[in-house]
């Protein structure tokens, strides 16, 4: 096997670096030829590293968010060949296509350089057997108590990576009790990640959260996994940079510069879980995420509509207030990157299922890290749902330049007065905080009840508007 | 920043804008034009298609690698290009900009020959008079008046050729471009000037610096300007050999205005994000140009799987080939940079050359 470190290249003619926006890859994982690997943000642009080699990537020499000068090591790839020569992945191409059609036995290993084919497989595992000193001996018959001597002791633990068994160790997760979906029943990241989802408990139906980790997960902060309680140091300090630099900037500047006020109601929402749950058994829904949260879109749009001054920002260096006639919807998402917050354009002019269709889009771009900045800019009005995390209401601070954020609790049961008599219900507390340099609590009020409303009543909103 | 978000090219719906084959891959009849390819050349210039594409992708795998310092892709131009570069005749002589792979690739220059600009291992690339295609010019529009230039020695030496010069929407704003376009009408020279609208000038919209479409200019100037479906490779396959045979027998230039859209970024130095939205690039994949050429074959020709599965490996071994040659280039003797800068000797630059060697600033490293 032999080691190649991937530099970081120059991408724009004349730069000295780049900021890690996202990582694609972990360490242990196996890459192909020209597979996307990172983002890097630089002066110009956020672009797609895609890998150099194919290999297994055994170290990624920086963090999310960590500046990177260019020709630095980004990524170690072991791109082992049997021979031990330091065979670029771009250097046998001719056997690399052969392979793909005929995969003859013996050159298996080139057809794993382009990362398709049976060879290559077969090819990548000979070599990870060997290195292990396990040959052929089948995993499962292997055990403390028949252990040959002679096998080196890590044969003992499942077949993972280090940096894997760190992370199940770290999240709680005994990696004996998985079993691998990697090559050769490999443990991979992936594994780990599943079984911590297993352990979680079920989402509910409302959420914009995105890329949780589950209940064990103790040690998610500011975009990064930090420490257990028991196991980190005392005292720790964390680069403030790339997401968490944007969040910490925004909320000091909208805070001490639009002073904030907030009003709330609750509402019965049991109409609206109906309209969802008969929507979800409609044939032309199948396959769409649906959730109150597209009710609330609506409904905050439909409030826009009636108020435009809710959908304005206070300019204070004009000396002007803009109100805009459409919304850019921002939906407040919880990444694995942290806290971003992209929007919808044109949110109101969306119907119920154009409305869904785009939230399922930006949840999944949110969660796979492939928002991208313009869908970032220019929100005029957010929604930040905390119903998820199970709390009932929050008092949200405004995205700088918005006038108003709505947040939504946790929709649960509760005894509510209904046509005179005390009945369980769906209940809901709505929050909208807003800018009141031009908003004031009687518009407010208004809008937020608008919302209610059209929660309590969607069937007719959306029907007669 | 910008609140009213438009998308561009949506009211593509022009009455004058050649079309033969829509963007589902049905044939559609226009008045003036006809399509005279058989299944064998469609199928050929799906070919062209799928392989500049492919190499194009690899291209900006080695820049993104740090192997190239830059490159200008070409995804959803290849149609424009391909028609083009299709409709020649070996003789006539094409100058393009740096963005004309599909052009580069019809005339027949090596895929690897292309990137050593890119690489910065060369001022060029290629011999000009071998292919007749010029080396890139990178100053924009600079190069319609070195094709007016060269289409007014055709007609000295009384040549049937034509000329083709390449160039964008952002380069027909400039000077050069328009004052090649006057030249042009004024001595009725044999030059064919082919415009990619890809509606972006880097982060500028065409329609900011073109308020009329741009093929209506050349009436202006006192020649025929035709708008083609940029897409339809087909369209531009007999738009383009229409005007080149016009221009052989003497009838003048001829502006065409391929309508297209650039899928990807201006250079892999630019981000497209930050100025255009998803939806419009979303729009435009609908107008794909490779893939209504395969709908057309697999219903008109009943092209199998088979076919294009071939026509992919081959774009894949090509791909990973130039990736070898990339890799295997040398770094040049900067004492070369000295080699093709004038035609014949030059005082000045020998006092360079003698001077760099005089310093002892030579030698390659192979």
């Amino acid at each position: 096997m032999s080691q190649e470190i991937f530099l970081l290249p120059d991408v724009g003619e004349g730069l000295v670096e780049a900021e890690i926006v996202t990582w694609k890859v972990r360490e242990g994982d196996v890459v192909t030829l020209n597979q996307p690997l990172v983002d890097i943000e630089t002066a110009k642009a956020t672009v797609e590293l895609p890998s150099p080699y194919a290999g297994t990537v055994t170290k990624l020499h920086g963090d999310v968010g960590d500046v990177m000068h260019v020709h630095e090591p980004l990524i170690t790839f072991d791109v082992g060949t049997a021979s031990g020569d330091a065979t670029p992945a771009t250097s046998q191409h001719t056997a690399i296509v052969a392979s793909d059609t005929e995969a003859p036995a013996g050159e298996g290993r080139e057809a794993v350089l382009v990362g398709y084919g049976v060879a290559n497989e077969d090819g990548l595992a000979t070599r990870t057997h060997r290195r292990r000193g396990v040959t052929s001996t089948p995993l499962a018959t292997i055990s403390s108590a028949s252990t040959p001597v002679s096998t080196p002791p890590t044969s003992l633990a499942p077949r993972s990576t280090p940096p894997v068994r760190l992370y199940a160790k770290q999240h709680g997760v005994d990696i004996e009790s998985l079993t691998g979906s990697g090559r050769d029943g490999l443990i991979t990241r992936d594994d780990v990640e599943r079984a911590l989802r297993a352990d979680a408990p079920q989402d509910v139906s409302v959420t914009a959260s995105v890329g949780s980790r589950g209940a064990l997960n103790t040690s998610r902060f500011v975009g990064r996994d930090i420490e257990s309680w028991a196991t980190g140091p005392a005292e720790e300090r964390i680069p403030v940079k790339g997401v968490l630099r944007s969040m910490s900037e925004a909320m000091v500047q909208s805070a001490f510069s639009a002073p904030h006020a907030v009003v709330w109601m609750r509402v019965d929402a049991s109409a609206t879980m109906e309209l969802v749950a008969g929507l979800k058994t409609r044939p032309h829904t199948q396959g769409l995420r649906l959730s109150p949260l597209v009710i609330v879109a609506l409904g905050l749009c439909d409030a826009a509509r009636n108020f435009p001054g809710i959908n304005s920002s206070f300019d204070a260096a004009a000396g002007e207030v803009i109100v805009r006639r459409s919304v850019n919807l921002g939906i407040a998402a919880d990444t694995p990157r942290g806290l971003i917050v992209p929007n919808i354009k044109g949110a109101d002019a969306l119907n119920l299922i154009d409305m869904a269709k785009a939230l399922n889009v930006l949840v999944e771009k949110a969660r796979q890290g492939t928002t991208t900045p313009n869908e970032m800019i220019g929100t005029t009005l957010t929604i930040t749902n905390v119903g998820p995390f199970g709390v009932d209401a929050a008092m949200p601070i405004l995205p700088p330049g918005t006038g108003a954020i709505l947040a939504i609790g946790k929709i649960a049961k509760a005894p509510w007065v209904h046509d005179d008599e005390i009945v369980v219900r769906h209940v809901v507390e709505l929050a909208l905080a807003f800018d009141h340099r031009q908003i004031d609590g009687a518009l407010a009020s208004r809008v937020l009840a608008h919302v209610g409303n059209f929660l309590n009543n969607p069937g007719v909103y959306l029907l007669a508007g | 920043m910008t609140w009213g978000f438009v998308v561009k090219g949506e009211s593509m719906i022009d009455e004058e804008l050649v079309q033969l084959l829509t963007p589902e891959g049905q044939r559609v009849a226009h008045p003036d034009y006809e399509s005279t390819l058989d299944g064998e050349a469609i199928f050929a210039l799906y070919r062209d298609m799928v392989i500049v594409r492919r190499l194009c992708n690899e291209s900006t795998s080695l820049q993104r690698q740090g192997q190239l310092a830059l490159w200008a892709p070409i995804q959803g131009q290849e149609a424009a290009q391909i028609g083009a570069g299709r409709a020649l005749q070996p003789m006539d002589f094409t100058f393009p900009t740096y963005r004309e792979h599909g052009i580069a690739w019809c005339r027949g220059v090596p895929a690897q020959d292309v990137l050593r600009m890119f690489r910065a291992v060369s001022n060029g690339g290629w011999d000009p008079q071998k292919y007749r295609h010029s080396v890139p010019t990178v100053v924009l529009g600079n190069q319609a008046l070195h094709a007016v230039g060269y289409a007014m020695g055709i007609q000295r030496d009384g040549a049937e050729e034509a000329v083709m010069t390449f160039f964008g929407d952002g380069a027909s704003s400039q000077g050069d471009t328009l004052e090649s376009f006057v030249w042009a009408a004024s001595f009725n020279a044999p030059v064919v000037f082919f415009c990619q609208n890809n509606q972006w000038g880097i982060s500028t919209p065409s329609s900011l610096q073109s308020k009329v479409p741009l093929y209506r200019r050349a009436q202006g100037f006192g020649f025929s300007g035709v708008r083609v479906d940029g897409n339809d490779v087909l369209a531009v396959y007999e738009v383009t050999k229409k005007a080149l045979d016009n221009a052989r027998v003497g009838g003048g230039p001829t502006l065409i205005e391929a309508y297209t859209y650039r899928m990807g970024a201006h250079t892999t130095s630019d981000d497209p994000t930050r100025y255009r939205i998803d939806a419009e690039v979303e729009v435009w994949k609908h107008r794909d140009p490779v893939e209504r050429v395969k709908a057309l074959l697999v219903h008109e020709y009943q092209a199998k799987g088979a076919a294009f599965d071939a026509v992919a490996h081959e774009a894949e071994t090509m791909a990973l080939q130039l990736r070898e040659d990339v890799l295997a280039m040398g770094r040049p003797d900067p004492i070369t940079m000295f080699d093709h800068a004038y035609a014949s000797e030059h005082a000045l630059i020998e006092e360079g050359r003698r001077e760099m060697l005089e310093l002892g600033i030579s030698g390659g490293v192979h």
